[in-house]
């Protein structure tokens, strides 16, 4: 029974969401929205198991002083300042000029963007390796890579001002995005839309079991 | 005989009375003159009735009234032919549309408004406040404004004839979606055909997929160096399929982790995510014969939040030094912020994802990259199951037809021949 109620309602749920698409008759018109409320209330449930989980973990590693306990106290320390904050301010705790709104505004916000600017450096250094012309192929996407990111640019125009209007680097550029890219891109599309559905029908069918532990 | 003399005027009463009328002939001709001058002064400010009477706004005409097809009914739709004065920079400036039910059939009410001066002749309106049990009239009615100013401006209302008696209903299908139904039944006849294929014991090829074939000696080099192997199933939940790839896939990396010794670690952002790995791993060295080499805290919860759940795991990464790094689900902007931390340790990197956005930064950060079907493949291609290669195989005839339609449509289209695109149109 372990395995066979978790494959019933993968099954019977997975029919019922393709069912839904097409017959738009209640209560197929409703399932969508009441799968995705069940879906919530069990995801709010289960933030418990993560955030107990990380508490468990930190705690452990803490109490053994294992390598880099350190950072665990941190992870701690913070888990507990922003619930026990959260709980003293109450219904309000999103409000302005709470200290909620302080921490979120003035740690999390600003930690978050850091970790997003990070990205701009990664994609200079990725760009680098993967520009570099080891191949035909390698020298293609150099090549493209090359006049996209001119044209892209104010001086790419520039450059080519001589040239009529629709010649100009921009205009090259947007061909590019516009055809090649986006045939390929729309190619890849196709394959995952088709992988979704052979994917599904498998968990559907219960070919699939591994999600569920195993075969 | 002396005549009546009136003492005031000191005057007969005859030439009095002649006096009295030629005074009421001259004031009665004043006033009928001044009353005329104002009579003609009013007429002079007013709208003219001419005006009123000119402006005779023709209504909308042919106004139907109908079930809405393909919905779950509550909805009807009303169809009209424009007004005659509804012309480029005509007069009528909006339709309203008026609904009376059974119960008082003459007493309608405005359920909505559809602004005039479309360049097509048909206007529809979906009121979607119907109720299915009841029975409704329908009329619509022509709109505009007269006159210049705010004492003048009145509205000009022309209504159409009243159709009905209608109701709305719920329908069973959604015809508009019927290419969609005819393609996932062909794809599902397709796949489940190469499954039974498979089960009766015919050969199916599957093509080389390096990624794939990588996964043994990943593993391995983990367990030659003696380090860790992270498994990173993406940052969205359980509810997206590319998650349900990943976990999928980590139960073969795990069997593999089981089987070599090696410690597998499960950095998750989703809780429902780590209840899944966790069953998943457990299960996996079970099958690999290694049930007490697998440890709760290999997998474990990290944070929901994006950015917070890349800088956990480039810290970890940087402390750590996995030797092999798996990256299989859906992941956002923080995909090249992972990998180009695995990349900057020297760890051999698998990624797998179907998010077209961050396949370009996999292909340049990792060592291999399965491409978006690829990462739906890997568990047939790693269990070598034969019902999961037949679905593959399924899969593959189904692009080759859509690759065929392509084609078809490509030369139909450039040809004019047929509006053979309309077949995909898609209905949201």
């Amino acid at each position: 029974m372990r395995r066979e109620i978790p494959l019933a309602i993968t099954g019977i749920v997975g029919v019922v969401f393709v069912v839904q698409y097409f017959i738009p008759h209640f209560p197929f018109s409703r399932m969508n929205d009441w799968f995705s409320d069940w879906f919530s209330i069990v995801q709010a449930c289960a933030i418990w198991l993560g955030a107990l989980n990380l508490l468990k973990i930190s705690a452990q590693k803490i109490a053994a002083r294992k390598s880099d306990w350190i950072y665990s106290i941190v992870i701690v320390a913070c888990f507990f300042l922003i619930v026990i904050i959260g709980f003293i301010e109450g219904e309000s705790f999103r409000g302005q000029g709470t200290a909620f709104s302080w921490l979120y505004d003035y740690v999390y916000t600003p930690l978050s963007a850091t970790m997003f600017a990070i990205l701009a450096f990664f994609v200079a250094s990725a760009s680098y390796r993967a520009f570099r012309a080891r191949n035909f192929e390698a020298t293609l996407l150099l090549g493209a890579a090359f006049f996209v990111m001119l044209g892209r640019v104010p001086v790419g125009d520039m450059l080519t001002a001589f040239l009529p209007d629709g010649y100009r680097l921009s205009a090259l550029a947007s061909w590019v995005m516009n055809f090649p890219q986006a045939a390929g891109q729309r190619a890849i599309m196709i394959g995952i839309a088709l992988g979704i559905v052979s994917t599904s029908l498998r968990i559907i069918l219960g070919i699939e079991r591994s999600h569920l532990g195993g075969e | 005989m002396n005549p009546i003399r009136i003492s005031l005027l000191n005057l007969p009463l005859s030439r009095c009375l002649v006096r009295i009328a030629i005074f009421s002939i001259f004031f009665g001709l004043l006033s009928v003159i001044s009353i005329s001058a104002q009579q003609s002064a009013d007429t002079a400010n007013a709208v003219p009735d001419s005006q009123l009477v000119e402006f005779a706004l023709s209504p909308p005409f042919e106004v139907s009234a109908k079930d809405t097809p393909n919905d779950g009914g509550g909805s009807i739709t009303v169809i009209w032919q424009r007004s005659a004065d509804d012309l480029p920079n005509g007069i009528v400036t909006e339709y309203r549309v008026m609904r009376s039910n059974a119960d008082q059939p003459e007493v309608f009410a405005e359920v909505g408004d559809v602004a005039a001066g479309e360049t097509k002749p048909t206007y529809r309106y979906h009121d979607g406040n119907a109720s299915d049990d009841e029975q409704y009239y329908y009329k619509v009615a022509a709109v505009t404004i007269s006159g210049d100013d705010a004492e003048t401006t009145q509205e000009v209302v022309a209504e159409s004839d009243v159709t009905g008696p209608v109701s709305s209903s719920a329908q069973w299908f959604d015809w508009r979606r019927i290419n969609a139904f005819v393609g996932v039944l062909l794809l599902c006849g397709f796949i489940m055909f190469y499954i039974n294929r498979a089960k009766a014991g015919k050969k199916i090829f599957i093509r080389k997929i390096a990624g794939l074939d990588a996964v043994d000696e990943a593993v391995g080099r983990a367990t030659e160096m003696g380090k860790k192997i992270f498994y990173i199933p993406g940052t969205q939940d359980m509810d997206n399929v590319q998650t349900i790839a990943g976990v999928t896939i980590l139960g073969r990396v795990a069997e593999k982790a089981a089987q070599y010794d090696t410690w597998l670690e499960v950095p998750v952002s989703r809780s429902l995510v780590m209840v899944t790995a966790k069953e998943v791993v457990k299960e996996a060295y079970a099958k690999a014969g290694r049930p007490d080499a697998f440890h709760e805290d290999q997998v474990h919860y990290l944070t929901d939040d994006q950015f917070g759940y890349a800088a956990g795991i480039d810290g970890m990464v940087v402390r750590e030094k996995p030797a092999t790094i798996f990256y299989m689900g859906a992941f956002y902007a923080e995909s090249l912020i992972l990998a180009e931390t695995g990349n900057s340790i020297g760890a051999i990197q698998i990624a797998g994802t179907g998010m077209p956005s961050q396949l370009p930064f996999f292909v340049a950060a990792c060592d291999y990259t399965l491409i978006g079907e690829e990462l739906f493949a890997a568990s047939a291609y790693l269990s070598r199951e034969p019902k999961l290669i037949g679905s593959l195989k399924g899969q593959d005839v189904g692009k080759g037809l859509i690759l065929a339609a392509i084609l078809l449509g490509i030369l139909l289209e450039t040809f004019n021949v047929w509006n053979f695109s309309s077949l995909f149109s898609v209905i949201n």
